[in-house]
Formats: C-alpha cells, sequence, structure tokens
C-alpha cells in the first residue's frame, strides 16, 4: 500500500518556553526539537500497515525550513522508505500549508494519507482536514485504531463515553490518536540507514498566507499561596476570604 | 539532562538521534524495572532482545558483521544513557561489546567474526570476558591459567577466572590463558570456550553489596577441551587483552557519566520540590553549593568524554588518556551519586530513588576495569617515565 505521512517537527513537550522578542514566536534558544508525538503514530501505524500487508511504501513529507530535514530522516529511522521537504519558512496558517501539501500529493497515487490528530506546538488541527478537502477525499480524524484492506478502511474514534466505529473508501486522510500504535525505537541500524535514504527538497507551494500570529503571551504567573493557620481556627477566616475576596462561595 | 554547555550543538544529528533513541529505551523499559531488580539481586535478562534488535551490543563494529558501524562518540553516548539507567545494564552492554566481542573482532579468524558477532550483536549469543584471576587483579601478567596445545592442534585449559560480569548467562567466554606452560606473560593468548564445554562451570558470587543487578561469576575450567579453532589466531601477550580493556574503559568514561547526569537530574528535581522550613530545599545556599559542585563536574567529564571520542575516531586515542578519563569521571560520579544521596535526605536509602543504587554501582565501577589507584600509576608513568608497578 502507498502511504504518505505527513509530520511536523514540534518543540519537546518538557522544554521551559519563553515568548520570543517578537512577541510573535517561542524563543528558539536552546530548545530541542523532535518529530511531533502524534505525527509518530501516524508514522508508526504507516509502518504497521505496510509491514502487514507485507510491501508498500511509506513516504514521509513535511513543510518547513531545512530543520525539519532531521525530523524526515527520524521517520526514515524509524522504517519510512523516502521523504520530501517542501521547502518553506514557517507559517501559522494551517490552510496555506494543506494547500502546498495537497499540491504535492494529489499526483502520487497514496491509498491512504496519515497526518497527527493535531500538533503539540498549536494544537490547531487543521492541516489534516483541509488536506482532505483540497484532494477530495474521504477524511477521518484523532483516529485511534486504523485497519485497512481490499479498498477500504474502518477506524475507531474515542468519544466522551464512548467509541465510534466508521468506515470508510481508500483512497482517504486520516488523522491519528495515540493508542492507534506505540511508535518504535529508531534502531541504531535504522538511524545509519536514514542517511543513505532518498530526501527531496523542493519549494512549498503555499498560495496566500492569511493567518500570522499577531502576539503570543504566557498565562499570567499565579500568586502564591497563603497559610491562614492551623486547624478549626483558621476556618472563619477562609470563609470570609473565599467569600469575600474569591468570590466563589 | 540540563544542557548547560549545548554539548548538543557539537553533536551530530545522527550522534543525538542514537542518544535519544536509547535514552528512550532507558527511560520505557529500564527504569521502571530496575529498581527491583536491583533489590531481587537479578540482571534483567527480559531486556537482551529488545537491547539487540535496538543494536547496542557492539555497535562501534562494522555493519558486515550484523553491527550498527556507529562511531565512537555515538557508541559513548549509548554507554551513558544506559549507565543513566544502571551500572549493571550498561556493564551488560560493555561485556558483550567491549570485552567479547571486540576481541573476536579483533583478534579473531574471518570464520570465527562470522561465526560469532551478528549473533552477538542481537542478543541471540552472549558472551563473557575471562581475564581476572582470584589472586590477579591488577596484575594480572602473573594469572596462572594455562592452555596446552595437544599433537593433534587441540587445546586442554586448566585454571580459574573471577568476577566475571554475565558469566553464568553467557554461552561463550572470551578467556586468557598463558600456553604451554610459559609462564611469561608473551605466552596469553585469547580462546573462544563455549559454556556448554565439558569441565567448565559457572557460579554466581552471591552477597555482591552492589551491581546488583548484574550477574558476576567464578569460572571453573577443569580439563576444558577445545578444539583448535577455539583460539584467537591473531591475539599475543597481554596486551591483547589490555587492548580490549582500553576499550571498555573507554565505554565507562561515558556510562559514568550517565550515572552522574541521573543522580544530577533527580537531586534537582527533588530540591526543587521537597519543602522544609517553608520553602523547597534548591532554596538553601547548602543545596545550592552540592548542585552546582554537582553540574560542574558532570561539564566538565562531558568534554572530557567528547574530544576523548573524537580522538578515538581520528585513531589518535592513546590508552592513557582513557585512564585519565575513567579515573576522573567514576571518581566524580561516586562523589556525585553520594552527594545527591545525602541531598534526598532519608528519601535518598530507598530503591525507589536511584542516587543510592548508583553510589553502590559505582564503588564497582571505581574498582573494576583498572581502579582508580592503578589509572593514576598509568598517569604517573606517563607524566614521568618511571614505572611504579614494579
Amino acid at each position: 500500500m502507498k502511504i504518505a505521512v505527513c509530520i511536523k517537527r514540534t518543540p519537546d513537550s518538557e522544554s521551559r518556553f519563553k515568548v520570543a522578542a517578537s512577541a510573535a514566536g517561542i524563543d528558539e534558544t536552546g530548545l530541542k526539537f523532535d518529530l511531533d508525538d502524534f505525527a509518530s503514530y501516524a508514522v508508526e501505524a504507516a509502518l504497521q500497515i505496510n509491514e502487514k500487508g507485507g510491501g508498500g511504501e511509506t513516504v514521509v513529507y513535511a513543510v518547513g525550513p531545512d530543520s525539519v530535514q532531521e525530523s524526515l530522516r527520524k521517520a526514515m529511522s524509524m522504517g519510512a522508505d523516502r521523504a520530501v521537504q517542501l521547502k518553506a519558512d514557517p507559517v501559522a496558517d494551517g490552510i496555506a500549508v494543506a494547500r502546498a501539501l495537497a499540491a504535492e500529493l494529489k499526483s502520487g497515487g497514496y491509498d491512504l494519507v496519515l497526518f497527527g490528530k493535531h500538533s503539540f506546538d498549536n494544537s490547531a488541527g487543521v492541516v489534516g482536514t483541509a488536506t482532505a478537502e483540497l484532494l477530495g477525499l474521504p477524511c477521518v480524524t484523532a483516529a485511534s485504531e486504523l485497519n485497512v484492506s481490499a479498498g477500504k478502511g474502518t477506524a475507531r474514534r474515542e468519544l466522551e463515553g464512548a467509541a465510534e466505529l466508521v468506515e470508510f473508501p481508500l483512497p482517504a486522510v486520516v488523522t491519528i490518536d495515540e493508542g492507534v500504535a506505540r511508535p518504535r525505537y529508531p534502531s541504531l541500524k535504522g538511524i545509519m540507514a536514514a542517511k543513505k535514504k532518498p530526501l527531496e527538497s523542493k519549494p512549498a507551494q503555499l498560495g496566500a498566507v492569511r493567518v500570522t500570529i499577531a502576539r503570543m503571551e504566557l498565562p499570567p504567573e499565579r500568586p502564591a499561596g497563603r497559610i491562614l493557620g492551623e486547624g478549626t481556627a483558621a476556618i472563619p477566616e477562609l470563609v470570609r476570604l473565599l467569600q469575600n475576596e474569591a468570590k466563589v462561595l | 539532562m540540563l544542557d548547560f554547555y549545548h554539548i548538543d550543538s557539537v553533536l551530530s544529528e545522527e550522534e543525538r538521534a542514537v542518544r535519544d533513541s536509547v535514552r528512550r529505551f532507558v527511560d520505557e523499559r529500564v527504569l521502571p524495572l530496575i529498581g527491583d531488580a536491583y533489590v531481587q539481586g537479578r540482571f534483567p535478562k527480559e531486556l537482551i532482545p529488545e537491547m539487540g534488535e535496538l543494536g547496542v551490543f557492539g555497535a562501534n563494529l562494522p555493519e558486515k558483521y550484523g553491527c550498527a558501524g556507529l562511531n565512537n562518540v555515538q557508541y559513548g553516548l549509548i554507554m551513558q544513557e544506559l549507565e543513566r539507567g544502571d551500572s549493571g545494564v550498561r556493564s551488560f552492554a560493555s561485556v558483550q561489546g567491549a570485552l567479547a566481542m571486540y576481541p573476536i573482532y579483533a583478534f579473531g579468524s574471518e570464520e570465527q567474526k562470522q561465526k560469532y558477532l551478528p549473533k552477538m550483536a542481537t542478543g541471540e549469543i552472549i558472551g563473557c570476558f575471562g581475564l581476572t584471576e582470584p589472586d590477579y587483579g591488577s596484575n594480572p601478567s602473573g594469572m596462572i591459567t594455562m592452555a596446552k596445545e595437544q599433537p593433534d592442534g587441540s587445546w586442554i585449559l586448566n585454571g580459574a577466572k573471577m568476577w566475571i560480569t554475565n558469566g553464568s548467562t553467557a554461552h561463550i567466554a572470551v578467556v586468557w590463558a598463558k600456553t604451554n606452560g610459559d609462564p611469561s606473560d608473551k605466552s596469553i593468548r585469547g580462546f573462544v570456550v563455549p559454556t556448554d564445554s565439558k569441565g567448565f562451570t559457572a557460579k554466581d558470587q552471591k552477597g555482591k553489596l552492589s551491581l546488583r543487578a548484574s550477574d558476576t561469576s567464578e569460572l571453573v575450567f577443569q580439563d576444558v577441551h577445545l578444539p583448535k579453532d577455539a583460539i584467537l589466531p591473531s591475539s599475543a601477550g597481554l596486551k591483547s587483552p589490555l587492548m580490549c580493556l582500553t576499550q571498555a574503559r573507554y565505554g565507562i568514561s561515558w556510562g559514568a557519566m550517565g550515572a552522574a547526569m541521573a543522580c544530577f537530574e533527580e537531586a534537582s528535581s527533588y530540591a526543587q520540590q521537597r519543602v522544609m522550613f517553608d520553602k523547597p530545599i534548591g532554596g538553601f545556599q547548602i543545596q545550592q553549593v552540592r548542585l552546582a559542585d554537582m553540574l560542574t563536574e558532570i561539564v566538565k567529564a562531558q568534554l572530557v568524554c567528547l574530544h576523548l571520542g573524537r580522538l578515538k575516531d581520528a585513531g589518535t586515542m592513546t590508552p592513557q588518556q582513557v585512564s585519565l578519563a575513567k579515573r576522573n569521571n567514576v571518581s566524580m560520579a561516586t562523589d556525585i551519586a553520594r552527594e545527591a544521596r545525602r541531598l534526598l535526605g532519608a528519601n535518598g536509602i530507598l530503591a525507589e530513588y536511584s542516587a543510592m543504587r548508583h553510589m553502590a554501582n559505582l564503588e564497582s565501577v571505581y574498582t573494576y576495569e583498572g581502579t582508580h589507584d592503578v589509572h593514576a600509576l598509568i598517569l604517573g608513568q606517563a607524566i614521568t617515565g618511571m614505572n611504579a608497578f614494579k
């Protein structure tokens, strides 16, 4: 099966973030970046489908500056066959990113196009669904299980207190939630082999970029807690403050 | 780990990728089980196939023998990450790669390499290294284990080895023995001894208070009959096992840093959370000095290791340089583990935290692969030209 996986490179979720001097993004100094968590689930899902089917091709795509090549190579070190970088400066407009991907994917002959359900950094969740629309393909979002065979697919979606099982014809676009498969560790041989796999780089056709980040701000610092006293003696003061200051009683 | 000196910026993408992959393996597979394994006094054998699949065994040996073909900085980073988990886990990989696979690679015939190395890389065949004897530790040239060549070219091996990591788990032992009654250390040769050979016994050494998540054994050879192709044909004299030790000590220099990093991270995180006298203990000067000293020593050790790795890749590294790194890094890691244990207060004695486990482990690492003191003498000789061993 020919599968495209569109990935994103995002900062490590355990990083301490600072707003950049421009105020329109984060300060990337000293930050560690990696293949986005949901994208790595998508890569793993693609690899497992092709391993089970005993063949096929898994191609990874990313839109972004040259730094995305590291994440593309990571996907190849996990087992993807080749990679394509659609070169562009970082943009906040998911529709523009989808346009660039759709332009590239439309003649690719893919049976399945996978995305992470959203990215860790801005959680917009736009690119997968918008790409499906631009390609005119059925789209399933946030799949926690995915099976494909004989020209059709089934997926499970976790809902609040329930689950939904959906069926769809291939080709299709599916965005992947955690739970679909645990991403493998790139083996050390895989890391060395990834250097030799093809990575093509070409300009991204973003079109008009209409959404930009005007300003980014961190939540205000929470004031320190106050200790009012000990035992029952502190209760009247606590109640008074909850009524008059916090106004929650 | 806090990358205070931005050392990541001088690592290549592949070097970081290898480090990160092994780091994730250790976080997800080693750390959840290692405290219990340590208390139970068992090496977690269930990790062997996964470590093989990941490719950590003999990772710096060539791809044509089923290995990953990594450079020596990548190899060092693997050791660092494994020992961030536990010295016993790193020791397992060190022994398998640097002490069992390396001598077969360096001194073995092409047939021996083809026969053993690919299966050792996957962990299907486990190896151990027999050099130290009950009465000959820091002076291996005095060894009494002896192999006698028979008229048909086969060998009969007699003797005993002690403190052998993986000894009872191994399928093969790389045993160093004097040959044909010659007491000189020039007669020392290496032999690949299948551990199911008649007359071979391995008994675990019990009662260890250090490296508890590692098998340490005594090997006894009583008239062990070895075929003529058991000898490592290019091994020649004591220099051959010492070359293996240089490989292993190189890895230990990196490994100790991993243990130190684990202790620093644990202490730093604990200091920021543990409240005493109404504020986190990290806000008190005495703990800040502890943490500052730890970080300083780790950064220095990182720079030593990285440069040593670059020298090794360039082919210019000397055994004396390795002695400096092993001696410094293990000693600093031992100190850091102890200080971390103290910073953690009473919690520091629990297996739930890692500091005391690392502290106890590092006492073995301090002593094995050339004791701290012996490495001082190697450096002393390099400085003065005078040999203090004799």
